[in-house]
């Protein structure tokens, strides 16, 4: 340990400096009368930090004897990660007022869990993987129960808990085989001992647990059972949450681990984050067919986009990585100007979440249905919007690196998935005659709503050129 | 048999007996007393291994706090002995398997752990000559893994955090004792002397 370690994670310093300081302003002042001053505070500086990161040029390096990776990879996930907690801290602030639920814990322990993201996407060691994890885990379990008189939160944190442990269970079982089996818990070590491009039994053996582990917190299927149940279950702005950093953070983690600990044995992993992928977009695409709940359907969304995500990492390519890192940034961004929708449907005061809520919302809110009705295009990957290109570079990654099979799955499960997305569409413009919901939200919602569907339009000139500091992330994965 | 072997079989064979204990006791209660006495040994064993600052850890936060802590929940949950003893007849065979298969685990791990290559250097003693064993530790904890000390500091006030946000609630609807408001009260205005004559009262 010397300076110079400190010195690179130096944001991950300021951001746990600034919890704690939040916190004890706020239990020494007026507590929940702060919240929604904290709440402003945790976006600005999390604007601050990813600015920071993403343009000033600061140091990068190994740091904490190779346990930690500052690199252009880890600097792509975490501006990602904080631009989208505060996107959704930003937007859920009216919502949370309005429910009566506005409490100063609630930005502190997002914060806190972003600290825990950044650990994870920056991991280099199986124990600060683990540590990052958790820190992480145990912030969004508290924020799943957040609100305590509904039953419905109290079973997703439970829920989520329970599951969230046995998950961690076989993660730590896997990595006390890898460890074991290679003698280190650094990733660099762990990749020397992958002898000409295959890992010992044992170690393949840890691997395979320690996937199982991570799959479980990108909802991968099948480790998918938790999510429909803690997404209807949580509030809202919690459930964009869940929907958006915590999963691009877990994809990072789990590019970190399979390129920097396994990256000499692709052979042997590349054949279960296929698998994995195919479950997941096809499980995905249609068990959502049938829901009526939009939460319950953007959690089957999320899983079915987590496959295409997984798709990129099983090219086991460079290009591959790039185009995974690409599509959890349009993925996040299309997430979160969607749930800014969701958060504003109500009806009599309370949050409304049925799809037939939505019926014929066109005529009265024209400007909302239509950038849902652009964001639903873009979730399907219907060109020319972005999501469109997101799922295209991924399938693009896969047939270079000779699995066109999974590229042609890949396009069969996104047909069958467009269809969910389309009905919610075809509900808004042309559904039954029957008492819509409300649309409520203050100018940050309105704003990320329509300034989310701007993006999805405008960004096939040149993706906002975030196609560059993915190579460059990428490039610093795969070598 | 040297004195050393002897000393290894005084703590080896209660932290045996007293680990099957734990599981085969009827009484959860008596369970965690088993499990006392196998911390015990274990923290004997660690003695004798020269690692005596694990020892003491092991006493101090196991014996000391943790199955305390346990013996208290246990006495504290109102368990149902008969319904316990029936779940347990239906599980037995899905125990049995889940059992087989972990042993055989267990060997698989423990063949690749004695023949692997490089398993012998990997297995070799990490404490470096020449400082105690608490030293070690604490070059390790405070100075290699010093973010991974400080990152389960931030664990544990998530953990503090979360708990008070899910427990505590400001119940409007019972009084509450407020210390400086009575000690503020004006005796004036809340105390009357009355003079009462004898014989007559109020």
């Amino acid at each position: 340990m010397d300076h110079v370690d400190f010195s690179l994670v130096r944001p991950e310093i300021a951001l746990s400096l600034y919890a704690m300081a939040a916190l004890m302003l706020a239990v020494y002042t007026s507590k929940d009368g702060m919240a929604r001053f904290i709440t402003w505070a945790t976006v600005a500086v999390m604007v601050v930090l990813a600015a920071w990161i993403g343009l000033c040029n600061l140091p990068e390096g190994t740091a904490f004897g190779g346990a930690m990776h500052i690199d252009a990879f880890a600097r792509f996930a975490k501006v990602t990660i904080l631009l989208s907690a505060a996107a959704v801290l930003a937007m859920s602030d009216d919502w949370m007022v309005r429910q009566g639920m506005a409490r100063f814990e609630y930005p502190i322990l997002i914060t806190l869990a972003v600290v825990g993201m950044m650990v994870m996407v920056s991991a280099g060691d199986l124990m600060t993987l683990y540590m990052g994890l958790e820190l992480q885990s145990l912030a969004l379990y508290v924020v799943a129960a957040f609100r305590r008189d509904s039953v419905r939160s109290n079973e997703a944190g439970l829920k989520y808990f329970v599951l969230g442990a046995l998950s961690s269970g076989l993660l730590l079982y896997g990595a006390s085989l890898v460890y074991g089996f290679t003698g280190t818990t650094l990733f660099t070590g762990i990749a020397a001992a992958a002898t000409g491009g295959h890992l010992t039994l044992g170690a393949l053996f840890g691997l395979v647990f320690v996937i199982a582990g991570l799959a479980f917190k990108v909802s991968a299927v099948p480790f998918h059972m938790w999510t429909p149940d803690v997404y209807e279950g949580s509030p809202t702005p919690v459930t964009a949450f869940f929907a958006t950093a915590p999963k691009v953070a877990a994809m990072g983690l789990i590019a970190r681990v399979l390129f920097d600990a396994f990256g000499g044995a692709v052979a042997d992993w590349s054949q279960i984050i296929a698998l994995l992928a195919v479950l997941s977009m096809f499980v995905g695409a249609v068990a959502a067919i049938r829901q009526t709940d939009i939460k319950r359907l953007m959690a089957y969304s999320s899983i079915a986009h987590m496959g295409f995500a997984l798709v990129g990492l099983a090219a086991g390519t460079a290009a591959g990585v790039q185009a995974t890192l690409t599509y959890m940034a349009i993925y996040a961004a299309m997430n979160v100007a969607t749930f800014a929708f969701i958060l504003g449907m109500e009806r009599g005061g309370k949050p409304a979440t049925d799809i037939e809520d939505l019926s014929l919302i066109a005529r009265v809110e024209p400007t909302r249905a239509l950038a849902l009705l652009v964001l639903m295009f873009s979730l399907a990957g219907v060109p020319p919007m972005l999501g469109f290109f997101a799922k295209f570079a991924v399938l693009r990654a896969a047939v270079d690196a000779d699995m066109a099979w999974l590229a042609i799955l890949g396009v069969v499960a996104s047909v069958i998935g467009a269809y969910y997305y389309l009905r919610i569409v075809y509900v808004m413009y042309f559904g039954a005659e029957r008492e819509q919901a409300q649309l409520r939200g203050g100018p940050v919602a309105w704003l990320m709503l329509v300034g989310g569907a701007a993006v999805m339009v405008l960004g096939v000139v040149n993706l906002f050129g975030i196609e560059g500091a993915a190579a460059a992330a990428a490039q610093a994965l795969v070598p | 048999m040297t004195f050393q072997a002897f000393a290894f079989y005084l703590f080896a064979v209660p932290l045996i007996g007293a680990g099957l204990m734990v599981v085969l006791a009827r009484n959860p209660v008596h369970s965690v007393l088993w499990l006392i006495l196998a911390f015990l040994s274990a923290s004997g064993l660690f003695v004798l291994l020269g690692a005596e600052f694990v020892a003491m850890l092991l006493i101090i936060v196991y014996v000391g706090a943790v199955a305390v802590l346990f013996l208290f929940v246990v006495m504290m949950l109102d368990i149902d002995f008969a319904a316990l003893k029936g779940e347990m007849a239906r599980a037995m065979p899905l125990g049995l398997l889940v059992g087989v298969v972990m042993l055989m685990q267990l060997g698989i791990a423990f063949g690749g752990w004695t023949t692997a290559p490089g398993a012998d250097a990997a297995r070799q003693a990490v404490a470096p000559g020449g400082v105690t064993n608490t030293a070690a530790l604490g070059l390790l904890l405070y100075d290699r893994y010093i973010h991974l000390f400080q990152l389960a500091g931030l664990i544990l006030l998530v953990a503090m955090i979360g708990a008070i946000v899910l427990t505590m609630r400001h119940r409007k609807d019972i009084k509450r004792q407020n210390v400086l408001h009575q000690m503020w009260r004006d005796p004036a205005k809340a105390l009357e002397l009355k003079d009462v004559k004898p014989g007559q009262g109020l």
